[in-house]
């Protein structure tokens, strides 16, 4: 009997283990290969070792020329099908040849995406997909090489194959920077805390990561070679060579222009079957219950269901969890199955900081369901398994994270931070002290905390670094310590905001993942409390570099309104000083008629509030207001909310200085400021106080011989009149006085911790000495007020009107009860 | 409810959602937030807080869950139910993705010829 013909369109990888099968199987087909490629079938996943140099292709091919003749398989190399006609059961080649089949496979695999940018067509932008992208790489890094300075390669994309081809031409010896769309690199296989492990990692072997980078358009050198590129942002970036690593897309043109069913893939049923007879899919290019996989795990799995089917034997596929390694020397990576967290999920989290390890695996009723591994990841194809295995792993939950051959209890020491700190780190900041100094106490027998302090002055001035040395305490001496028992932030830590604080300054960490890594968090993105916190003390740190991090910040400072209860939004505009005009009151008339803004009210703090405004008015409505030349008020910032004033010199009879005028000095010089909590300010012209500014953060009242400066007042939960920092002479040293004594507590404050609450745990004495009695701090405390303000004094209501953040303002998506007359939404 | 009556309403884009972000769609009177989570899974929730009914995609996300901005009160956006001591669940709703777009599952749909 003649044999069944059985043609397969496409040589990757899944068709060649498939190909394994049906011989392991001895079942007799006629088998013909049509492959657009013109080689045999190697091994796609070690391209990269190829790449870096590693290896050769020789070393990568896995079924050469005798393989397929001894198995008498007939392969056509560089001979791409052109078309498919179902009805007569045929093939044809691009060069016209025309085969008919019984069966057919279609594993046309995918292709990379190249994003359509100005220039993409240059000489010098590739991909990084077959065997010619790395020749084609590997020229230019040989060129590079003979030149004097490196070749430059920009890699736009930081997935799994961009972080591949970016370590490879490094590897090769040339420059190269990473553009990453996203924050974080390999987000969707990774957490945050993971990322940021990773470009840690690629930023000392010398490759350039930048996130958020979108890329604008590929730079022409004028001879249609390429010359660099532009990102959105305007940055440029040099480049020889770019390599686009974006993402790849199944290779279904042929598939869906013969008439196959065609989705995002090819759309295969269990039995990876199309939706035509006896024609079949296979690997990347098909989408299997609305899945499409980039991985080779599920396609293997695929492979051997349709070779079992083709020889008879009915078999499933019912799709796969897979799992991720970067497979780039010295870096080890692995990631599987879904780590996020939830009500019913409980995860278990170890850092190991001082060896750069974070695992986290994720555990759904007592099974492990997600795990990420980083640093040390020779465990992931064990938690892989117990993953799909579904196995309950409730007897050896307490030591699971420690791995498979995981042998006595490793107890985790909660000082290791502290330790992990070199002996020149500063600890105390007042003092200058520096670790070495405070263990060398300790190893002389001062083993107390009042006994270090003596001894080293560590601790003895702001008080803030204690936690700080009690740890060293702790570490030094163990048991024998006890320490003072320190509040955390919040259960995600068990450090408190003064350790946080220091420990950001010591260790310079300057992302939110950053310090939750470095610092050991329980929980891998923090909670509602926590990440506003890390937020303020990274801007407070960085102000210059310090990204905001936008989701860490309550919706009041998201669309700078104050939410009601009702969830609409009030706004309060800056009046200076409390002062207003015609045309300003005119203005807010007219907004409040044109956008029917229910309320108007004057507030406690000497301005107007505006409330029950819709979230989709507030932008319209601000740019009414910012035609008027207002300015948002911030009354929902942690930061300078209002400077009080009264009428002072101008008009009243007791009036002893331009308190008016000094109110809005004040005010234009700090508005924009973040503080740990809001900041209230008053200035009275005389001790009658109109302004009543003895109960504000910090108050002036004016007296015939100049200013006397008050500060950590409050009225609101607790009432509090205000200390007596000092007396100036002039406008311009009680403004110095203001600013350092704000910035002192922009430092040391706790986040959400007003200025009066600040000023009794640091001792009213301690602050009176670095203020008013030592001139040389209080001018750095001034001189970091006003750097730190340079970039902050930008309106963030006329930042709106021109465009950022615009999704904040606007539903994603209205459905009108026009279109859709009747309908549920499922439960 | 079973698989086969499910329609499925496109929102719009995946990157529509900012990680670890919410947005809000209207679907004739009923408001429903989306939101993101760090490893990015969506998930959508009837937008009215369990307690006095705050709109919970204003608030932050964290793990799976969000924090309304009014109140505090914690919410699992998977289970819609309130975390901790409170008491209380909203409703939540299935989500697919699909060529990086985001669908609703909706039942009884009758669209109009439009
Ligand atoms: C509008 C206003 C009341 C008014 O109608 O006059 C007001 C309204 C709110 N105050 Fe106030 N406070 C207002 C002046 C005050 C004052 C008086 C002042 O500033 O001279 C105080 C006492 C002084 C003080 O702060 O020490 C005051 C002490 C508080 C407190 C208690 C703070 C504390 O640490 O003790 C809160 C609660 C908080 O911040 O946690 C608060 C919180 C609030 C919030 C923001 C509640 C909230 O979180 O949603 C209110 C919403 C404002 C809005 O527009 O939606 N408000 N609040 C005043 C706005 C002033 C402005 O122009 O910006
Ligand atoms: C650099 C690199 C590193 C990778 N690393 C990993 C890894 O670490 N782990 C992992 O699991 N996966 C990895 N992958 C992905 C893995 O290689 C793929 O999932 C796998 O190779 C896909 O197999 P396939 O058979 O579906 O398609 P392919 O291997 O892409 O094969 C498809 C073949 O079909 C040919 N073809 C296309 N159209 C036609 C046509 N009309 N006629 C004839 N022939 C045609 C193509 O030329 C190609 O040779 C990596 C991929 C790359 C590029
Ligand atoms: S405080 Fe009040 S006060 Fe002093 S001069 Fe004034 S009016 Fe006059
Ligand atoms: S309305 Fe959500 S917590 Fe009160």
């Amino acid at each position: 009997m003649k044999k069944e013909s059985l043609v397969i369109v496409g040589n990757g990888m899944a068709p060649g283990r498939m190909l394994e099968h049906l011989l392991d199987n001895n079942l007799s087909y006629d088998i013909t290969i049509f492959n657009a490629e013109p080689r045999v079938n190697y091994n796609r996943l070690m391209l990269s070792p190829v790449l870096s140099g590693e290896k050769t292709y020789e070393d990568i091919i896995t079924h050469d020329d005798d393989w397929y003749k001894k198995n008498d398989i007939n392969l056509h190399k560089a001979e791409p099908i052109a078309s498919i006609s179902t009805e007569n059961k045929t093939v044809t080649s691009k060069n016209g040849k025309v085969v008919s089949y019984d069966k057919l496979v279609i594993a046309t695999g995918s292709s990379p995406i190249i994003i359509p940018l100005p220039g993409h067509q240059l000489d010098g932008v590739m991909t990084y997909r077959d065997l010619d992208d790395v020749d084609r790489m590997l020229t230019v890094a040989a060129a590079s090489r003979a030149s004097k300075e490196p070749l430059k390669a920009v890699v736009i994309g930081g997935g799994l194959l961009g972080l591949e081809a970016a370590a490879g031409l490094a590897e090769q010896g040339m420059q190269v920077t990473v553009l990453h769309l996203m924050d974080t690199l390999m987000e969707k296989q990774l957490d945050p805390s993971a990322s940021w492990l990773l470009s840690e990692a690629f930023k000392h072997r010398d490759v350039a990561v930048l996130t958020n980078a979108d890329t604008e358009k590929i730079v022409d050198r004028g001879d249609g070679a390429v010359s660099g590129v532009i990102l959105k942002d305007g940055r440029k970036i040099p480049a020889d060579i770019v390599v686009m690593a974006v993402g790849i897309r199944p290779s279904t043109t042929l598939a869906k222009d013969s008439g196959i069913e065609v989705e995002r893939g090819i759309v295969v049923d269990d039995q990876m079957q199309t939706n035509i007879l006896d024609v079949y899919a296979l690997g990347e290019c098909v989408q299997h219950r609305d899945t499409c996989y980039g991985l080779v795990a599920p396609l293997f799995e695929m492979a051997k269901t349709l070779a079992d089917n083709l020889c008879g034997t009915e078999s499933s596929y019912t799709g796969s969890v897979t799992a991720t390694r970067l497979k780039v020397n010295g870096i080890d990576l692995y990631s599987a199955g879904d780590f996020n967290d939830g009500a019913d999920r409980q995860e278990i989290v170890l850092r190991d900081a001082s060896a750069g390890v974070y695992k986290r695996l994720v555990l759904k009723d007592n099974k492990l369901i997600g795990a990420v591994l980083y640093g040390e990841a020779s465990d992931g194809p064990w938690f892989f398994d117990l993953l799909k295995k579904d196995a309950d792993i409730s007897e050896f939950r307490e030591t699971l994270i420690f791995g498979q051959a995981y042998q006595g209890g490793a107890q985790l020491n909660p000082s290791e931070a502290v330790a992990a700190l070199t002996d020149d780190s500063e600890i105390c900041g007042c003092n200058g002290i520096c670790k070495g100094t405070i263990v060398s106490a300790i190893e002389s027998g001062h083993t107390t905390l009042d006994a270090v302090r003596a001894q080293t002055k560590a601790s003895s001035s702001c008080g803030t670094c204690t936690g700080l040395v009690e740890q060293i305490l702790t570490w030094k001496l163990g048991d024998e310590y006890e320490a003072a028992a320190i509040t955390p932030v919040c259960g995600c830590t068990h450090y408190g905001h003064d350790e946080v604080r220091h420990l950001i300054r010591a260790k310079s960490l300057r992302t939110i993942p950053q310090v939750m890594q470095e610092l050991e968090w329980k929980t891998s993105c923090g909670c509602a409390k926590c990440r506003p916190a890390l937020n303020y003390y990274l801007v407070c740190e960085y102000p210059a570099d310090y990204k905001d991090d936008y989701q860490s910040r309550f919706i009041n400072e998201r669309v700078h309104a104050n939410i009601q209860k009702d969830g609409t939004y009030s706004i309060v505009p800056r009046m200076w000083g409390g002062q207003t005009s015609s045309k300003q009151l005119r203005a807010i008339a007219d907004v409040v008629d044109k956008f029917r803004i229910p309320t108007v009210k004057v507030t406690g703090g000497q301005r107007i509030d505006m409330l029950g405004i819709q979230k989709e008015d507030l932008v319209p409505i601000w740019r009414d207001l910012g035609e008027a030349g207002f300015v948002s008020g911030h009354a929902y910032a942690k930061g300078l909310r209002t400077v009080k004033t009264c009428v002072g010199t101008d008009w009243c009879r007791f009036g002893t200085q331009d308190s008016t005028g000094l109110g809005v000095r004040i005010e234009k010089f700090m508005w924009g400021s973040w503080t740990p909590a809001k900041v209230k300010m008053a200035v009275s012209g005389c001790p009658r106080n109109c302004s009543e500014a003895t109960c504000k953060d910090v108050g002036v009242i004016c007296v015939d011989s100049g200013f006397e400066v008050h500060y950590a007042g409050a009225a609101g939960l607790d009432i509090k009149g205000t200390q007596v920092l000092g007396h100036a002479n002039t406008e311009d040293e009680a403004l110095e006085i203001i600013v350092a004594v704000v910035q002192m507590y922009r430092e040391q404050g706790h986040y959400l911790e007003r200025m009066y609450k600040w000023s009794s745990r640091v001792g009213h004495e301690e602050i009176k000495q670095q203020i008013m009695e030592n001139k040389d701090k209080r001018k750095r405390y001034f001189d970091r007020f006003v750097a730190s303000q340079k970039i902050a004094q930008v309106d963030p209501w006329t930042e709106r009107v021109a465009g950022k953040d615009r999704h904040e303002f606007m539903p994603l998506t209205v459905v009108s009860p026009a279109k859709v007359t009747h309908l549920e939404v499922v439960r | 409810m079973t698989e086969q009556r499910i329609k499925w309403l496109e929102l719009g884009a995946f990157d529509d959602i900012p990680k670890l972000g919410s947005r809000r769609i209207e679907l004739d009177k009923m408001k429903i937030g989306l939101f993101r989570t760090a490893s990015d899974k969506i998930f959508a929730i009837e937008d009215k807080c369990p307690h006095l009914g705050g709109p919970l995609s204003e608030g932050i996300v964290h793990d799976n869950c969000v924090t309304c901005p009014l109140h505090n009160w914690v919410i699992s956006l998977e289970s819609g139910e309130a975390q901790g001591a409170d008491k209380g669940c909203v409703r939540s709703f299935p989500i697919k993705i699909a060529n990086h777009r985001i669908f609703l599952g909706v039942s009884k749909l009758h669209e109009e010829s439009a």
